[in-house]
């Protein structure tokens, strides 16, 4: 009957077991496959069925299949939350690996029982204590008490005879009866009124605003899709592909800065690096997206898409992610801007889309929104995948940054740079310089690139004109 | 049909008192009030109240009190009863399971059957930083791999520079429980948000001397906590979910109010933007169970996924775009395959019986870290859904985990008050 009080409370995130925990603590104390148990003289009266903390985390790592340091993680939690109690050191709630004793919690206490933890009990009890014998109580407890006794002092009356009603009655029961209650409720209170500065299994953070109303009962019927063992085998691919790119499946070249405290590796890498290392390029070749995605990349790809003069593909593409992303305020603006510079007819840069793009985004453009281009992007987004992309795999340019050499790092490009670690807010500024230079200048002198490539890796290439 | 709202119950103690009994609460020392569910709506069985050693004078009643039957009354049509809408909607619920299963249904695990498996991992602690004063509910990296911003209990936001330690920035805010903490693409700001109902855009300076907590903008305005920030591609704009069950874009800014996204019927805990170049998705996890995929220009709902059993802590995508893990209070991970709309793994083990509180990918995706309630960080293989590595330290719920942008570390924030930086 427990258990289907448990299953009804399941859902709470307060109690933060499934049931394995409830049937764990049942199997354990089964007397011929639990934890073997044995009388303990603790003090002048014996506690019966004590069990050692080693015998404890053995069992767990053998019923659940872990080893010793998971068990005794879990073996803790365990005694966290008050399902097993340590007798000696009680206040410290975790499980030593070794002869120290505990007891099973009587289920009458668990957290699951989820009986609000009243004030009023905690009162009673502390009270009962002082009862028992003056000067019992710790320091907290003996603050704790005065507190409660300050603020319920209306019902003090109450209280102080609910303590005498069961310190009467607890008089009543035989003493080893007695003692193994006495521990059961110390425990249950270092469980719910821990001592200051531990750390209590109970803490949740906050209440969640729970609809106990949600009784839902609509359904969403979705669109049933392909087979997914085809799509289950891209999920396989993916991983395939990038475990070379892992840092924590592969070797991080020359090193992971977080291991050897070196930060070549982010050095090497970074975005206005003037060669890029041979996996950053591999990387390249993986997607089109990820050449996008990766700032040296679309440099690099920008640069070839200016030797094809199709580089209003990428000047649009960009413009429309500026347009989606940025600010409410010059939106309209931006939209008219791009209008005018690719797709007014004679606009300067014009971009090539067909007739039914066309029509659609300057029907959007009459009232513009963020996503009035996407359409027209889109199509510009395909035409340079299928397109341009594959032919920038083949390109001399791109050959170059594949085989350019990278291990040693040339002190010449390097003192050029910031390293890696400027603040983003200095490389941001950088960048901004870097770019008003670039759009005042004349465009990139194709020669220059060319006398580049032919020098592939011999000395340090020369400066470009415009940077 | 029956109009009784407690058609269905059994109420062996008392009668129909029983369900005043259940509002009247406690009087005096007399009575125990169990709640419990009734064979009419959970089929569950009833419920009796414990059994133990009481020293209080307390009479023991057998007591089965649908109270949830009765408030949930009101909604329902002529003729219909809870239970029969319940029973219709399983219904329904079974032929589309039936359906799907009818496609050949097999599971990730199986499909990587031949990949190898991961060598074991031996990953340790690299970084410990100290400095929070209370719990530490949430954190981000920048894009720049070395530098993160970190939120607290106590409503301090924290930006490190997690290599060399050093606080570069710290900014207090009026409220505590600060959960959601963001930084912009940039690195240039930060976003934060958490009991005060909003998420506010703090731009950080060079200036050592410079308080940024006065250049603190208020963007996003909600009806109750803030669980969770994102910037979009860009500073301008943010993505918020919160506990009054919306999700929202927001423009910097100004702001304004872009879109807002409703679906959730309870708090929303979690959200991740899609890292797709094209797409404008987002997915979100929440209270109700649910994990859905929102459209961020229409505001629709396209995609739900309801297959986990209790408050979903955490979402986030694949790298690739097309699936998504989400982390749970059931103490289980899961993982969807976006295009074949279900669930296709689930990470879970016997030991494991605390809920998860955060989930994040390793760069290729092989690896999923999850940060669980009971201190622990668990490292699972996603393709063949076994547990490659156990991380101990922490002396706390772990709440966030996030690797790296680069993949070279992972970051672990606890309610030990401590951040920790890990890797291989």
């Amino acid at each position: 009957h427990i258990l289907n009080f448990y299953r009804f409370l399941k859902n709470s995130y307060i109690i933060p077991e499934r049931e394995e925990t409830l049937d764990c603590s049942f199997k354990m104390q089964d007397p011929n496959t639990g934890v073997r148990s044995q009388p303990q003289r603790l003090v002048i009266t014996t506690i019966p069925h004590a069990i050692t903390g080693e015998d404890i985390v053995t069992w767990l790592a053998d019923r659940l299949q872990i080893d010793v340091q998971e068990a005794r993680s879990f073996g803790s939690m365990l005694v966290a939350l008050g399902y097993i109690y340590p007798l000696q050191d009680h206040k410290r709630l975790v499980i030593k690996p070794d002869t120290s004793l505990y007891r099973f919690q009587t289920p009458y206490f668990w957290p699951t029982q989820q009986w609000p933890v009243e004030d009023t009990d905690y009162a009673i009890y502390l009270a009962k204590r002082n009862i028992r014998k003056k000067g019992l109580l710790e320091l907290y407890e003996q603050e704790q008490y005065n507190r409660l006794h300050k603020w319920m002092n209306h019902k003090w009356d109450f209280i102080v005879m609910q303590a005498k009603e069961q310190y009467r009655a607890a008089k009543e029961r035989k003493k080893p009866d007695r003692v193994v209650f006495d521990c059961q409720e110390r425990a249950y209170w270092v469980v719910h009124r821990p001592p200051p500065g531990t750390v209590s299994a109970m803490d949740y953070g906050l209440d969640r605003r729970t609809d106990p109303n949600a009784d839902e009962v609509t359904g969403d019927i979705h669109m049933l899709t392909i087979n997914n063992m085809f799509l289950s085998r891209r999920l396989v691919k993916h991983c395939a592909t990038y475990i070379g790119h892992d840092p924590f499946l592969s070797a991080c070249l020359p090193s992971n800065p977080w291991l050897t405290d070196d930060t070549t590796y982010w050095n090497l890498n970074m975005s206005n690096v003037e060669t890029p290392t041979k996996m950053r390029v591999e990387r390249w070749t993986f997607s089109f997206k990820e050449l996008l995605s990766d700032p040296r990349g679309r440099d690099d790809f920008r640069l070839f898409l200016k030797k094809e003069f199709s580089g209003e593909n990428l000047a649009f593409w960009e413009g429309c992610e500026d347009l989606k992303w940025g600010t409410a305020a010059t939106m309209k603006e931006k939209a008219e801007q791009i209008y005018k510079t690719f797709l007014a007819r004679g606009a300067p840069r014009w971009i090539n889309i067909d007739g039914k793009t066309m029509e659609v985004t300057m029907k959007g453009l009459k009232h513009p929104h963020r996503y009035v281009l996407d359409a027209a992007q889109t199509h510009i987004y395909m035409l340079m995948k299928k397109d341009s992309y594959g032919r920038y795999l083949k390109s001399p340019l791109h050959y170059a940054s594949f085989h350019s050499v990278f291990l040693c790092p040339l002190f010449p490009f390097l003192k050029k740079h910031f390293l890696s670690d400027a603040h983003p807010i200095i490389l941001r500024q950088q960048e901004q310089e870097l770019r008003a230079k670039m759009a005042a200048n004349a465009p990139v002198d194709i020669t220059q690139v060319m006398s580049k490539l032919s020098k592939q890796g011999k000395d340090v290439p020369p400066r470009p004109v415009n940077k | 049909m029956s109009q009784d709202p407690l058609e269905g119950c059994r109420i062996s103690a008392g009668k129909k008192s029983a369900v005043s009994l259940g509002k009247a609460l406690h009087p005096p020392n007399l009575l125990v009030v169990v709640e419990g569910t009734c064979g009419a709506c959970v089929a569950a069985s009833p419920v009796s109240a414990p059994e133990g050693s009481c020293s209080y004078n307390v009479a023991h009643h057998h007591l089965c009190v649908c109270v949830r039957v009765c408030m949930a009354w009101q909604g329902l049509q002529k003729g219909e009863t809870l239970a029969s809408l319940k029973q219709e909607s399983e219904n329904l619920r079974r032929k589309l399971e039936e359906e799907r299963g009818k496609l050949t249904d097999v599971e990730l695990h199986q499909v990587a059957e031949k990949v190898e498996t991961v060598a074991a991992l031996s990953i340790k602690t690299r970084r410990v930083l100290k400095g929070h004063g209370n719990k530490v509910l949430s954190m981000d990296w920048c894009k720049d791999k070395r530098r993160l911003v970190s939120s607290s209990q106590d409503g301090k936001v924290i930006v490190w520079d997690a290599f060399t330690l050093n606080k570069e920035h710290g900014i207090t805010l009026p409220c505590t429980w600060v959960m959601a903490c963001a930084y912009a693409p940039s690195g240039c700001a930060v976003a934060c948000g958490g009991l005060d109902n909003k998420c506010s855009v703090v731009p950080l300076s060079l200036d050592r001397n410079e308080n940024v907590t006065a250049k603190k903008k208020s963007v996003a305005m909600h009806t109750n906590y803030v669980s969770g920030c994102s910037f979009t591609n860009s500073d301008m704009q943010l993505l918020t979910s919160s506990g009054d069950g919306t999700c929202a874009l927001w423009d910097v800014e100004s702001g304004q109010l872009l879109q807002s996204f409703h679906g959730h019927t309870a708090d929303v805990l979690s959200l991740d933007l899609a890292p797709s170049e094209t797409g404008n998705t987002f997915v979100s996890g929440g209270c109700d169970m649910k994990a859905n995929v929102w459209d961020m220009r229409s505001g629709q709902n396209i995609q739900s996924f309801d297959n986990h059993q209790s408050d979903i802590n955490c979402v986030k995508y694949y790298p690739s775009g097309d699936a998504f893990a989400s982390a749970s209070d059931d103490a289980t991970c899961r993982f969807y395959d976006l295009r074949a709309d279900r669930e296709v793994a689930v990470y879970q083990k016997d030991s494991i019986i605390f809920g998860a509180s955060s989930v994040d990918f390793s760069l290729s995706g092989r690896l999923l870290f999850a940060g669980y309630n009971d201190y622990t960080i668990n490292v699972w293989d996603v393709l063949k859904g076994t547990r490659v590595s156990v991380l101990f330290g922490h002396e706390n719920r772990v709440s966030r985990v996030r690797v790296s942008p680069d993949g070279t570390a992972l970051c672990s924030a606890s309610w030990d008050n401590t951040l920790r930086v890990s890797r291989t």
